[in-house]
């Protein structure tokens, strides 16, 4: 019995990643843990833990996220999967539109919009001032509660839409017909056949709208106000407006580890009770959307996907309104740039496309090689990789930036402030979805494509680089334009470790509207906008389609 | 330049599962030798081992004099044609064939008369410069098979090439293949459980049945001499009866209820009475519309009239459904319940042991017990 003993990549390459993953993703895990059990003296204790669960005030913190998320997750639901039956069994006038603006929606900047409403509908927004001067009418506040529901359910309801165009497209024409002829039509229909069939899907969009929105530090931050959510806590804590007290952001950061994990295996748990895979054979025949009812249709699609795309328009109008930076005046003008100019906006443009560009570069060959250890090489360490990938998950991004400055920030490391951090921070958030697409890409990929380049005398690393990976490549280009625009518009680990020196746009755009200077803020915001539009034209240019974007 | 690939005593395990316990076997350099066998038996995977994707737990791979168990796969030289053509989807057809020959660092005007003339052979010349996705099943499996040979391999393996075809175009690359390997003379080991495909092609083929193989020989000996009950059912129709084998006076006779003939071809150390199998196949029936004539009785159940032949099925009194094929007559096609009588072809049935394992006439040629 033999055993091949010769070096092996790819097993150093499981070796490499096993340790590298070990490094940046379980040690800082495991610091947050460490840190959360110490007191500021260096002693174990619970302390922290007990401080939390004490105070009404840190409890209020968890329960408003919670609410506030749930509320938001069934909203985007309730907006989103309509679009979606729409969308995918009737022929809509400009459903490319549709699509198109739909996923803008989701790919901005996740606090554009509170910034937009608020210019809007905030105390000094045109629409108050114009119910408040022509009609005497005040309306309600849009701080709080109301404003994050408001903001995060617009920016999420296209992933709903997104991920259900998926599962609509799978339900075979034969079902459809099949119920009719049973005598089950309309509503009834699609709650007892259509909607059940997309359960497991209805599900997976659940949790990413709730992961997403649960993390989301900009929006609570900018239109809450009163009304905390715990990533603004933990910021808050880090960065200490009454001292810092690591010990104390840490153990938020685990309670909300803690949180995140259970919903996430409460989300498999129940994927798991509809375990059934369908594929259409005849895909669904869209049918014409006429009369009263097709008028509605197209009335709701088109007036959502305003609604949702038309703060991100109305920032880049405000950026040429005439400004001293803060207060917008009348008359139009390159004021807000120039203000901008002077505020790092060179250096915010370079950073951005200079971590863009490199964390896309590592994130894309990370997610290939580990991909290929997970599917191609299946070992109990491959498998403790992919693992061990999976992990900042159920990180929320604040998590994860405190994670990496306690565990690299001091020495040996002593990477804060650094470009490093900056990247490691995009890598460690972004790196799990594209794993996961390049994972399903090449369990498409008949393993014997491999073996006939084998046969015919390629070695493995040039089978790798020759066949299979440009065999991915339509897969990973289609997750990669989704991780640079999620790249570009990170916020809430890379506040945490930002500098002036490694400051990005969306950095930019944040501490001008922390400063209340809305008017340099809208000129960032303008650019981080046009930087979105443009990638995902160009994307839908060179593959030539809307269809294969992945998220 | 052909070799020979022996195999002695292989043995693959998936965990404690062992799926292919003890195999040996000698493929003749340039020789056409077929793996046949029901789904699940092992042909792949004893394939897989010889191209060296599959781990070997035990035994001896020669090519010719080289040990090959440690072997790259990308060092042993083979061409290999998969059931789903496996081709590289990112590049022209030319760029498939030439694939391998880069892999050897050929001089640039070698690489490309040699693929030009492999193109050519395979009359695949005019779509040197189409994406595989623009071509159908028939011409990506030839673009496969010019991307194997191209390489000049000292064998070519193939798992079950043409089984993503439609009929008529399997019997057409069947053909292909077959008269290409002839004019290479190559040694080519070849994967099917289509019965047929496997007659046409093979110089010799191996059926196997749970990772143990049966029988090798040549197309004609195993339909006509099946070693064991196994390959007499495996290969072709056939229908099975119980009787016994009668030895009197130094001649064999054999016994189904009533009806007793005399066989002159039972080998000399199974000459003694014993119950047998016996493998009669519907050719080897002959009927006679005489129900009173000497022979088997039984009843028409059914007759199907198809041109050149004719199926009959019969229940013999005895209780046994059996199949018979008669070249069509010109009389009257015999309708359900007329009685007939059946004789036996005695220099085409077989007789078996009644434990099924042993064929007990002479002319079993089994490469296997050689
Ligand atoms: N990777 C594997 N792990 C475990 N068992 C396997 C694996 N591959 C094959 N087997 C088992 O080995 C046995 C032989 O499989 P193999 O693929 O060689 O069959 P085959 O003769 O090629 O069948 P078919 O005609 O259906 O292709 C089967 O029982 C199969 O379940
Ligand atoms: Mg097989």
């Amino acid at each position: 019995m033999e055993k091949n003993k010769k070096f092996e990549l790819w097993t150093v390459m499981t070796i490499v990643f096993f340790l590298l993953f070990l490094l940046i993703l379980v040690y800082p895990m495991f610091g947050i843990l460490k840190q959360s059990l110490y007191d500021k003296e260096g002693a174990l204790t619970l302390a922290n833990f007990s401080k939390f669960f004490a105070k009404k005030y840190y409890t209020n913190t968890i329960i408003n996220s919670f609410k506030v998320t749930i509320v938001v997750t069934l909203v985007s639901l309730l907006i989103g999967i309509p679009l979606s039956y729409f969308y995918s069994f009737y022929r809509l006038k400009g459903a490319k539109v549709i699509f198109v603006v739909s996923i803008l929606c989701c790919m901005s900047a996740p606090f554009l919009g509170a910034l937009s409403w608020i210019m809007l509908l905030g105390r000094n927004g045109i629409v108050t001032k114009f119910f408040l001067n022509v009609f005497k009418i005040r309306l309600g506040s849009i701080y709080g509660f109301k404003g994050i529901l408001l903001v995060q359910a617009l920016k999420y309801f296209p992933l709903v839409f997104i991920y259900m165009n998926g599962a609509f497209r799978n339900i075979d024409n034969t079902l459809i017909e099949a119920s009719a002829n049973m005598g089950c039509t309309g509503v009834r229909r699609f709650f007892k056949i259509i909607l059940q069939l997309s359960m497991p899907t209805v599900l997976a969009a659940s949790l990413m709208v709730f992961m997403q929105a649960f993390a989301d530090f900009g929006t609570p931050m900018i239109i809450g106000e009163g009304y905390r959510t715990f990533p603004v806590e933990i910021y808050s804590q880090y960065l200490g407006e009454n001292g810092r007290d690591y010990g104390f952001a840490a153990a938020i950061s685990v309670i909300a580890i803690l949180i995140t994990a259970l919903v996430f295996f409460l989300q498999q748990w129940a994927t798991g009770k509809f375990r059934f895979s369908i594929s259409a054979l005849h895909p669904v025949e869209k049918k014409p959307a006429k009369g009263i009812g097709g008028f509605l249709m197209h009335l709701y699609a088109y007036l959502l996907i305003f609604i949702g795309f038309a703060p991100n328009l109305y920032i880049v109008y405000l950026s040429f309104v005439n400004s001293d930076g803060a207060v917008f005046k009348t008359g139009y003008s390159f004021n807000n740039y120039r203000l901008a100019a002077k505020k790092l906006l060179v250096r915010s443009i370079n950073n951005t496309l200079t971590l863009g560009v490199g964390s896309l570069i590592i994130i894309i060959v990370f997610a290939v090689i580990v991909s290929y250890l997970v599917v191609r090489r299946s070992s109990p360490i491959n498998h403790a990789i992919d693992t061990m990938a999976m992990l900042p998950y159920i990180m929320p991004g604040a998590v994860v930036g405190i994670a990496l400055v306690m565990a690299f920030g001091s020495k040996p490391f002593a990477l804060t402030g650094t470009m490093t951090i900056m990247i490691l921070n995009l890598v460690v958030r972004r790196m799990p979805y594209t794993i996961r697409s390049a994972s399903a890409t090449l369990m498409q990929i008949s393993p014997s494509i491999e073996e006939a380049a084998i046969s015919l005398g390629a070695s493995k690393l040039k089978t790798f680089a020759r066949i299979t990976v440009p065999m991915m490549s339509s897969g990973i280009v289609s997750g990669a334009i989704l991780s640079w625009v999620a790249i570009v518009t990170e916020l809430s680990g890379s506040i945490i470790l930002y500098n002036n020196k490694t400051i990005t746009l969306t950095m930019s755009t944040y501490v001008q509207i922390n400063r209340g200077n809305y008017g340099t803020a809208c000129a960032f915001a303008a650019i981080l906008t046009v930087v979105t539009i443009l990638s995902l034209l160009i994307y839908i240019k060179v593959s030539g389609s809307e269809d294969d974007i992945k998220l | 330049m052909s070799v020979e690939i022996r195999i002695s005593h292989a043995l693959k395990k998936y965990g404690d599962n062992v799926i292919i316990p003890d195999l040996s076997v000698n493929i003749k350099p340039g020789e056409f030798f077929t793996l046949l066998g029901p789904s699940g038996c092992g042909k792949t995977t004893l394939l897989r081992m010889i191209a060296g994707f599959n781990s070997i737990e035990g035994g001896d791979f020669f090519f010719g004099d080289k040990r090959i168990n440690d072997l790259d796969p990308s060092k042993r030289n083979i061409g290999m044609v998969f059931q789903n053509y496996a081709i590289f989807p990112h590049y022209t057809v030319r760029k498939n064939v030439e694939f391998g020959l880069k892999n050897r660092r050929m001089p640039r005007e070698e690489i490309k008369s040699r693929t030009d003339q492999f193109l050519k052979l395979m009359q695949i010349d005019t779509l040197a410069d189409r994406m595989p996705d623009r071509l159908s099943g028939g011409q990506q499996q030839r673009v496969a098979l010019a991307r194997a040979l191209c390489i000049s391999p000292d064998v070519l393996l193939m798992d079950e090439p043409l089984s993503n075809l439609d009929a008529k175009l399997r019997v057409e690359m069947r053909t292909v293949i077959k008269n290409i390997q002839h004019d290479v003379g190559i040694t080519c080991v070849y994967v099917t459980h289509d019965q047929e495909e496997a007659m046409a092609v093979s110089d010799r083929i191996a059926v196997m049945n749970a990772g143990v193989i049966q029988h090798i020989g040549n197309p004609k000996s195993i339909y006509q001499r099946p070693a064991n009950v196994f390959v007499a059912t495996f290969i072709g129709r056939t229908n099975m009866l119980e009787g016994e084998l009668q030895v009197e006076g130094g001649k064999a006779f054999l016994c189904l209820s009533d009806y007793r003939t005399q066989m002159d071809t039972v080998a000399p150390e199974y000459m003694q009475s014993q119950k047998i199998q016996i493998s009669v196949r519907p050719e080897e029936l002959l009927l006679n519309r005489d129900a009173n004539a000497d022979g088997l009785k039984g009843t028409v159940q059914d007759a199907v009239f198809l041109g050149l032949n004719t199926h009959y099925f019969v229940k013999l009194d005895s209780g046994e459904d059996v199949e018979i094929i008669q070249e069509s007559s010109i009389e009257e096609t015999l309708g359900k319940g007329a009685r007939i009588s059946l004789t036996i072809n005695t220099e085409k049935v077989n007789l078996f042991l009644a434990d099924g394992t042993k064929n007990i006439l002479t002319g079993v040629k089994n490469d296997l017990d050689a």
